[in-house]
């Protein structure tokens, strides 16, 4: 009853437009941004903001990434974690090697980096589809990390391949609380996301969708094939490279190249699937069910079940629970948490009338 | 028939020859469109009518032949180029991108006049943003001639198979084309869908004079809107020329009802 | 030139290590056309429950046969929770289906037997064959020759179940339209359940001789991961493809290794494969044996 469309018509094709055409959203959105960037730093303790809100914002900007490529373009990748890592690694070099590099520079610079190395590992896909592309890009995910623990000159010689990340000063203000970190990684995330939300519903974001549902037919409409798909492998890759670095210089500080493993691939894939592919809103809703999961599982554990099952199940449980909710979802929901989102929203315009 | 005067040849065939693998699809094909002007394509099922719209907007190449399009010759289209040079068309199994809304879906076929790129596009303000109005006022135009507002935010995979069609055909107009393909654009409908869509074609060539080349299998339709019609039979031509001139053929009729031994 | 050989021989048997893997996909993706991502997880769960039970103080052929019970009763679970009610969803959607039921696996073989690594003792030693050393002195572990013949038997048998019997025949009519096998009244999940057993069993063999090689522990599900090029070679509906593809990317990637990896710094076989595989796919996307797809406009 509160959340009501009717009588919100709309005079103009720019008001239909508007990304958010319904006046509750626009407040509500608003709301969660003012919240976001006031209340948050001001009332949170720093436990939330270093392990879960950072975390959340940096794995909402690789889900980001990985769903412009795999949700809209239809390209599946397995490999969003290396292009992280070109992003962290890349960054890093730019602000080791070249004084006075200023570091949103090379947080830029990181994420075009990523996206050369996105083109080129997309190559594959204007030949090859489905699961093959699949296969395609876990090549890219092992060579890329057996490159840069290999190849000393990307880690400046470090043992391992293992780089720490400088400190974030811009214009002189040095980034050193985790209050500074989060409001620089949240305006980051915001910005980004907006890009994202008006590429996808701009005609590139069409044609990114032709090409994932028929592309013999987007290609007797006009569309390009070969750009349309390595622009999406490039915006994805980019994306996650900006992520990478902000993992590496807003949330671990110390990152070496298995830390971006299959694993963790797979995770920024979970993400798009629970939280909803093809959905910018569903990037975010599957980062922050991720990232909350294991440290409810591990209260579950650690509070109600302890005495009960030993602690060390905790890690297998979370497989466990990971690889069920997928199956889950996939089952009960392929569109996530964000097709949910939906259907609640649908609901409360009605409540509490049934119909 | 059309009111409008019929020009020129636009489209010129010439020995076209596809094959896939050992399958001839067609064989020594040519016959050529006027600009303005309503073609059908008809013969039995097999005959390789989809095949040859699918060679001249580029989906398929042909191992022979020529094929001349606005005075440019070539061996073969390629499709995108022929998107460009303002072919559109709809296939027999619909080609919607069924991921997508009524508007999208239709905003798609303006892809090739939309100047705008990706940067621009993720920024929104400025080219990109009128651009994207102003195209959408474009597509609410086709929408408005093919009567299909109620829907225009409905996800097309939920459409019944006689809207789906129209949003195909609301899809191609959307590129303003100087030649439409149509394959089947009744099939499966029922007389009403029939009598409707026979008067958007009409319409679409009265009032934007485009071409038309139409696969149909109703002969009702075809001997009442085409101007001159082009018979194919096992991939070769066996009639070509008005309606009257081919329902007299006797080959076409053999075609058609078989042959008494 | 004889370590050329040995390198080579080592290379082709580890390959046939592969193609075991490789097989047991190609059996689900004949039936049921779904990509099994969970096939090493099954690999990996087969191995270490058949030494959990060993450690409990069970036999070998008792072992044996427990594990491959827990085997068809992970095909049966499978079939029923996992590809039941996903049954008409494109193939992508099962494709990510399998790389949760991936984990689910992981989670569920690590916290019923521990995490801890195990060895698995199935009886031939990992020593050079005398006579060969003697005469040709080239050196061929007698383990890996054994693994061949393993995987030489059983491709034999499979080959044989597909083509000559009744089920081999609904298997393959299933693969290739799943409507169209149901509304010849072919029972599909009893299908399902078979093919998922019998890949079940194949994981079963394969985690034993991998077991054996290299101990069982979690880089078993990695290990089993390097059959994907082998698909990607040999197609992903083709037996005799898992073989070949098996030998060639077996083969390939321990010369690369050996060859190549000297000039940066070895490490190779991590990716070599991989790449090898993605060079492949761009000159022949169907692979060695696949069969090709064509799009009906």
């Amino acid at each position: 009853m509160f959340y009501r469309e009717a009588g919100q018509f709309k005079t103009s094709y720019a008001a239909d437009q508007q990304i958010f055409p319904i006046t509750q959203d626009r407040i509500g959105v608003l709301l969660i941004l003012a919240i976001a960037f006031i209340a948050v730093p001001a009332l949170s303790n720093e436990y939330w903001i270093k392990a879960i809100l950072i975390p959340f914002l940096i794995f909402s900007l690789a889900a980001l990434g990985l769903n412009i490529l795999t949700g809209y373009a239809g390209q599946l990748s397995l490999g969003s974690a290396a292009f992280m890592a070109v992003g962290a690694f890349a960054s890093y070099n730019f602000m080791l090697r070249i004084d006075g590099m200023p570091i949103l520079l090379a947080f830029v610079l990181g994420g075009l980096a990523a996206a050369a190395v996105g083109i080129a590992f997309g190559l594959p896909s204007l030949r090859i589809k489905g699961f093959y592309l699949a296969v395609a890009t876990l090549a890219a995910q092992f060579f890329i990390v057996w490159a840069l623990t290999k190849f000393g000159w990307f880690s400046n010689y470090s043992s391992s391949g293992v780089i720490t990340a400088q400190e974030i000063e811009i214009f002189g203000f040095r980034f050193l609380s985790p209050e500074s970190k989060y409001l620089l990684v949240l305006s980051i995330v915001v910005l980004l996301a907006l890009a994202a939300k008006n590429m996808v519903r701009s005609s590139v974001g069409r044609a990114w969708m032709a090409v994932r549902d028929m592309d013999v037919a987007a290609e007797v409409i006009g569309i390009k094939i070969m750009q349309t798909k390595l622009l999406a492998f490039a915006v994805s890759s980019f994306y996650c490279g900006v992520a990478g670095a902000l993992y590496a210089y807003a949330y671990i500080g110390t990152v070496e190249p298995e830390g971006f493993n299959l694993d963790l691939s797979f995770k920024i894939l979970f993400m798009i699937i629970i939280g909803g592919v093809g959905s910018i809103v569903g990037a975010f809703l599957g980062a922050a069910f991720i990232v909350l999961l294991p440290i409810g599982l591990d209260v579950l554990v650690q509070g109600w079940l302890v005495g009960i099952v030993p602690p060390s199940i905790s890690s297998n449980l979370q497989l466990i629970v990971f690889g069920g909710l997928i199956i889950f979802f996939l089952i009960v929901e392929p569109h996530g948490l964000a097709r949910l989102w939906q259907i609640a929203k649908e609901k409360l315009r009605l409540w509490p009338f049934p119909h | 028939m059309s009111g409008r005067k019929i020009g020129d040849v636009i489209l010129d065939l010439q020995n076209i020859s596809l094959r896939f693998g050992g399958v001839k699809a067609l064989t020594n094909i040519s016959f050529d469109v006027r600009e303005h002007e309503v073609r059908a394509i008809i013969g039995p099922n097999g005959a390789g009518k989809s095949s040859m719209l699918n060679v001249i907007n580029g989906v398929y190449h042909p191992q022979e032949g020529r094929i001349n399009f606005h005075g440019e010759e070539r061996r073969r289209m390629e499709s995108h180029m022929a998107a460009r040079q303002g072919i559109a068309r709809t296939f027999q199994n619909i080609a919607l991108f069924k991921g997508m809304t009524v508007l999208d879906n239709i905003m798609t076929g303006r892809l090739t006049k939309m100047k705008a790129n990706f940067l621009e596009q993720a920024i929104r303000f400025g080219r990109a943003g009128r651009e994207e109005l102003a195209h959408r006022r474009k597509v609410e135009e086709v929408i408005d001639f093919l009567e299909i507002q109620h829907i225009r935010k409905t996800p097309v995979g939920r459409l019944p198979y006689g809207l789906q069609k129209r949003v195909e055909l609301a899809r191609a107009l959307a590129a303003e084309p100087t030649m439409l393909l149509l394959d089947e654009p009744m099939a499966g409908m029922n007389v009403e869908e029939k009598q409707d869509m026979c008067r958007f074609i009409l319409d679409v060539n009265d009032q934007f004079g485009t071409t038309i080349v139409l696969i149909e299998h109703d002969m009702g339709v075809v001997m009442d809107i085409s101007d001159r019609v082009v018979v194919l039979d096992y991939g070769k031509k066996i009639g070509d020329g008005t309606p009257d001139v081919v329902r007299n053929n006797p080959e076409v009729i053999a075609a058609y009802l078989g042959v008494a031994h | 030139m004889q370590f050329f050989i040995e390198v080579l021989i080592g290379g082709l048997l580890s390959g046939v290590m592969y193609s075991f893997v490789a097989l047991g996909f190609v059996l689900i993706y004949k039936a049921s056309g779904v990509f099994n991502f969970a096939q090493g997880a099954m690999v990996f769960a087969a191995a270490l429950t058949f030494v959990g039970i060993q450690e409990k103080g069970a036999p070998f052929w008792l072992a044996l046969l427990l594990a491959f019970g827990v085997m068809v009763l992970l095909g049966v679970l499978t079939e029923r929770i996992v590809l039941r009610p996903l049954v008409n969803q494109p193939p992508i959607t099962l494709f990510m289906a399998t790389i949760g039921l991936a984990y689910v696996i992981e989670g569920l073989a690590q916290g019923v037997w521990g995490a801890s690594v195990r060895g698995l003792e199935l009886g031939i030693q990992d020593e050079p064959l005398e006579w060969l050393m003697a005469t040709a002195n080239i050196s061929v572990s007698k383990f890996d020759l054994f693994g061949a013949g393993i995987a030489a038997l059983l491709v034999t048998l499979l080959a044989l179940f597909f083509q000559y019997t009744r089920i081999g025949r609904a298997l393959r009519a299933v693969a290739d339209d799943h409507q169209a096998a149901l509304s010849i009244g072919i029972p599909l999940q009893n299908i399902w359940r078979i093919v998922w057993a019998v890949a079940g069993f194949v994981a079963l063999v394969a985690g034993l001789i991998w077991g054996a090689r290299n101990g069982v522990s979690f880089s078993l599900t990695f290990t089993a991961l390097k059959a994907l090029p082998v698909l990607i070679l040999g197609g992903f509906t083709s037996i005799p493809g898992a073989i070949v593809g098996g030998l060639i990317i077996g083969s390939t990637e321990k010369l690369a290794e050996v060859y190549l990896g000297e000039y940066v710094g070895g490490g190779i076989d991590s990716w070599f494969p991989y790449v090898m595989a993605l060079a492949f796919l761009l000159i022949r996307p169907e692979g060695l044996f696949g069969e090709k797809h064509i799009d009906r406009v």
